[in-house]
């Protein structure tokens, strides 16, 4: 039941099971074993970015296929909720409409890239998908009447889902509408990362796999590369649109910075590096790595570059604004010498 | 007979996971033209690119005059004497047939008695010198390609099927050139599946098949004995 | 058998619609320029315009070339190609500010002298970094597309964020050269000095290019590297050697494409090559990836579209370049002159 609910694809390596179990446990229960308002926030953080992760990985560690558009249909998915719950009025059913019309748009416009540049080369695909990235960012802070621009949207959503909402206690926990909220978003998280790890065992991606290996041998056996890329690209930029979405349900407000920057582009790409391309579990371990360290390491970083504040140089260095340039170091390295990232490792050293 | 100019011993080539050459033993006797022969897919490309180094030998030895060159980037291999002539011709269609000569006479500027002489060789290369190399018929392309490799005096001349696909009048010219090639003293190892030019041309034959070389001797030897070739190479060489 | 030939040679003939098929991208400049003058009307806003536009065509040009061939040469696709053009904006302009005295000198001589004395520095500092950049972050990577991608994005950051440590992580404004501000009239219309002085540039170094890939060896190695590299290694030149060079003079290119975008917009940023980096990547996909006067001539388009459309409805100025890359990829999907690869 349990090797079925995971497609048959198993973890593979005892420690990494543990570790697997560890988060799971630890965001099942998020909210009696870390109270307060900061770990809840990393925790529902976390299970968003497993999915937004996941389905990344679903195109660059499956497909071999780099894109740069990724936060772009995440926000899509965000901006879908938003519009909705303002235009609709607070209520469940605008959250559904903007999640499905999200989902759909971001669908439309991968489908629309992948069959303008996959047809080429894949790497058009990473070229296009920066340019028109970037170009729907600046759109979406342009057009302030329909966005909020740089300021972003505030929304209501339903009264349950807020802290506003009391239910009571239970183990010494006030149970309220932010702890449903979260629950909304681990359940969805947690189902649709096995949704995805179904279809990276399906026959379908199977083929992408074979594909990823040897587009040319793939084509030659006779599969049309091109269609399962572009399928692929759809099923990824849908699925980082609901991520979006539940994004947008957990923080009740969308912006620029917080959906579609580059920076979170960035992000994404050191988490599935980090946790280990292909492998779908590598989004959890590098998704649950990155964000801790993103909330924990930065103050960290501030404390020793006052620290060392005689020293030359080490101060700028250590900036928690410089917070990137070790990320791009950390970077660099693990595509070199950790390719296959954590769940790799842990894979072969069994 | 002196020292081979080229020696391959127990030569193993992979592309990608497949194993294409499995132990390729060869000698290329000095100043003659030795046929490399057999049917499509036993490794004769496959040989040839490993000498030039396009693709590496993952064991064995290639000797060419005297130094082992097994494991020479491609271009020093070419510098040390070695012309290539692929299967593909290998012109630069978007330049002219001028500079495409230019750049085959790699240690300065094209001789002006040569390129006459390969002029006199190949006519139409003085007629369309100053023409687009990808505008060129077929027939004119396998000749650049030729008179390309010939630019330069080399010691040994590695060519892919000349003359796959060519007119017969062409064909009489591109034998004529490997002639006159071969009379200036220089070796040819020259893949060849028309059974009249390698009949023609060839001193000797070495036959392969399935990754190895199966037979070798004297071109003539092969040429007169029919049992032999249907043994060898199945029924693909008729005699024309 | 004779030596003579028995055939007639002939020339295989190229049809008039191949012939046409090639010219067009070629006339798509001046139709786009015709079609600006349409839809502005006012005779000396447009010639602004385009004035301007050429000049931002030009200066997206020079960064493109280095990018487009380096694909086209070893088919190494450099996303921190926008990281050169940072660094020599910051090095230039670090020279100029140095000599400040010199800049503000009311002599054309003098003002021409610093800025050539800035585009130096700035191509010598990012001619090096580019050495160092293959090396150690590209060398590593080669055949294998999709880590190229993502560790020269991985690059591109960390020299971002160097710039940040060494400058500081705030823009820095400046003023042109004396005798480079300002505008002359002409017909009416105001034409910035600066801009002709860039658009002069631009032209003289596209006229420099042609010339070493027509008239030298080393150009005609480049080009025929860019079709059949195999082929050039066969003929015995070191191809690995002749494409450091022109990564090199790839970056120092994008360098100085990066003091001439920064001494245009009178201001520098760390990230100036990444948002840049935007425009480029649409001209050498449009133009064809590896074909050098395709990225010429997409470039022209790209910024002489981005100029009118910013006049005409300011908005839709960088989405326009969207649309014009889908309509070019629409028509040709391997962009406007696609390089023929053998095999």
């Amino acid at each position: 039941m349990l090797v079925k609910l995971l497609s048959g694809d198993k973890p593979r390596s005892l420690a990494l099971t543990l570790i697997l179990l560890a988060i799971l446990v630890a965001l099942a229960l998020a909210p009696f074993l870390f109270p307060g308002v900061r770990s809840l926030e990393t925790a529902a953080r976390i299970c968003i970015f497993i999915v937004l992760v996941a389905s990344y990985d679903l195109l660059l560690g499956y497909t071999g296929i780099v894109s740069f558009a990724h936060t772009m249909f995440f926000g899509l998915g965000a901006y879908g909720v938003a519009l909705a719950s303002i235009h609709m009025g607070r209520g469940y059913d605008a959250l559904l409409t903007g999640t499905v019309l999200g989902a759909l748009a971001a669908a439309l416009l991968a489908l629309v890239i992948a069959m303008f540049s996959l047809r080429v080369r894949a790497i058009f695909f990473a070229m296009i998908t920066l340019a028109v990235a970037s170009a729907v960012a600046v759109l979406v802070s342009q057009m302030s009447g329909l966005t909020g621009g740089e300021d972003g949207l505030n929304y209501m959503i339903p009264r349950e889902l807020t802290p506003a909402f009391r239910l009571g206690e239970l183990f010494g926990v006030r149970i309220n509408g932010k702890v449903l909220n979260y629950y909304l978003v681990f359940f969805a998280s947690l189902g649709l990362f096995l949704l995805m790890l179904r279809v990276v065992n399906s026959p379908f991606g199977r083929v992408l796999k074979a594909i990823r290996e040897n587009d040319f041998r793939a084509e030659s056996i006779g599969y049309n590369v091109v269609w399962y890329r572009t399928i692929a690209t759809c099923l990824s930029a849908a699925t980082a649109a609901v991520a979006g979405s539940l994004f947008a349900i957990w923080l009740r407000y969308v912006g620029p910075d917080t959906t579609l920057s580059f920076e979170i582009m960035l992000d994404i790409l050191l988490m599935v590096v980090i946790g280990g391309m292909g492998t779908m579990y590598g989004a959890v371990i590098g998704a649950t790595i990155f964000v801790l360290a993103q909330n924990y390491l930065q103050t960290l970083m501030g404390a020793a570059s006052e620290a060392t504040g005689g020293i030359p140089l080490l101060p700028q260095l250590l900036d928690p604004d410089r917070w990137l340039l070790w990320l791009g170091i950390l970077f660099i390295l693990s595509v070199y010498f950790f390719p296959t990232g954590i769940v790799g490792r842990l894979r072969a050293g069994r | 007979m002196s020292e081979p100019v080229l020696k391959l011993k127990g030569v193993e080539t992979d592309i990608a996971q497949y194993h294409i050459l499995k132990k390729v033993d060869l000698d290329v006797p000095r100043g003659s033209v030795t046929m490399l022969l057999g049917r499509n897919g036993v490794g004769k490309t496959t040989t040839l690119r490993t000498i030039i180094g396009h693709w590496q030998a993952r064991a064995g030895s290639i000797t060419f005059d005297g130094n082992d060159i097994t494991r020479l980037p491609v271009p020093d291999r070419a510098r040390a004497g070695i012309g290539f002539v692929p299967e593909d011709m290998g012109i630069f269609a978007d330049l002219t047939v001028e500079e495409n000569m230019i750049l085959a006479a790699i240690s300065g500027p094209l001789d002006a008695a040569r390129r006459d002489w390969l002029f006199s060789v190949f006519p139409p290369l003085r007629t369309f010198w100053n023409a687009a190399a990808g505008n060129l018929s077929g027939g004119q392309k396998q000749m650049l390609s030729i008179a390309r490799a010939m630019a330069e005096r080399r010691t040994l001349y590695l060519i892919d099927e000349p003359t796959k696909g060519l007119a017969p009048a062409i064909i009489s010219t591109m034998v004529g050139a490997l002639r006159e090639l071969k009379a200036q003293g220089a070796s040819i190892l020259m893949v060849e599946q028309n059974f009249a030019v390698a009949k023609a041309l060839g001193d000797h034959a070495a036959v392969m098949d399935d990754g190895r070389i199966v037979w070798t001797g004297s071109m003539a030897e092969l040429a007169n004995d029919a049992t032999l070739q249907e043994r060898l190479m199945g029924l693909s060489m008729e005699m024309q | 058998m004779t030596i003579a030939p028995t055939h007639k040679p002939t020339f295989a003939d190229i049809p008039l619609s191949e012939r046409l098929a090639k010219a067009t991208p070629l006339l798509l400049v001046p139709v786009l320029v015709l079609v600006g003058l349409a839809a502005i009307g006012n005779p000396s806003s447009w010639l602004t315009l385009t004035v301007s536009g050429l000049a931002m065509g030009m200066m997206i040009f020079i960064i493109a070339s280095g990018l487009t061939l380096v694909f086209g040469l070893m088919d190494v696709i450099n996303f921190g190609h926008g990281a050169f053009i940072s660094v020599g904006a910051f090095v230039g302009i670090s020279v100029l500010l140095a000599l400040g005295g010199w800049a503000g000198a009311p002599s054309l001589l003098l003002n021409l002298l610093v800025v050539l004395l800035a585009v130096i520095a700035a191509m010598i500092v990012t001619g090096g970094l580019g050495w160092a950049f293959e090396k150690v972050i590209v060398r590593p990577v080669y055949g294998a597309h999709l880590k190229q991608i993502l560790v020269t994005v991985g690059g591109l950051i960390v020299i971002e964020q160097l710039i940040a440590v060494v400058w500081g992580p705030e823009e820095i404004f400046f003023s042109r050269p004396e005798t480079l501000k300002g505008a002359f009239t002409f017909w009416g219309a105001a034409l910035e000095k600066y801009r002709i002085l860039a658009v002069a540039v631009g032209l003289g170094l596209f006229v420099a290019m042609r010339l070493v890939f027509r008239r030298t060896k080393i150009g005609l190695i480049v080009r025929a590297g860019v079709e059949n590299g195999e082929m050039v290694e066969a003929l015995g030149y070191r191809l690995s050697r002749v494409f450091i060079g022109v990564f090199i003079a790839g970056s120092a290119l994008a360098g100085l494409g990066g003091v001439m975008w920064g001494l245009y917009q009178e201001v520098i940023t760390a990230s100036m090559g990444e948002e840049l980096m935007i425009l480029v990547f649409i001209v050498v996909i449009i133009g064809g990836l590896g074909s050098v006067e395709g990225a010429f001539i997409g470039a022209l388009l790209v910024g002489l579209l981005q100029n009118y459309v910013a006049f005409l409805e300011p908005k839709l100025a960088l989405v326009s370049n969207i649309a014009l890359m889908t309509a070019i990829l629409m028509w040709r999907p391997q962009g406007m002159l696609p390089v023929v690869k053998a095999k």
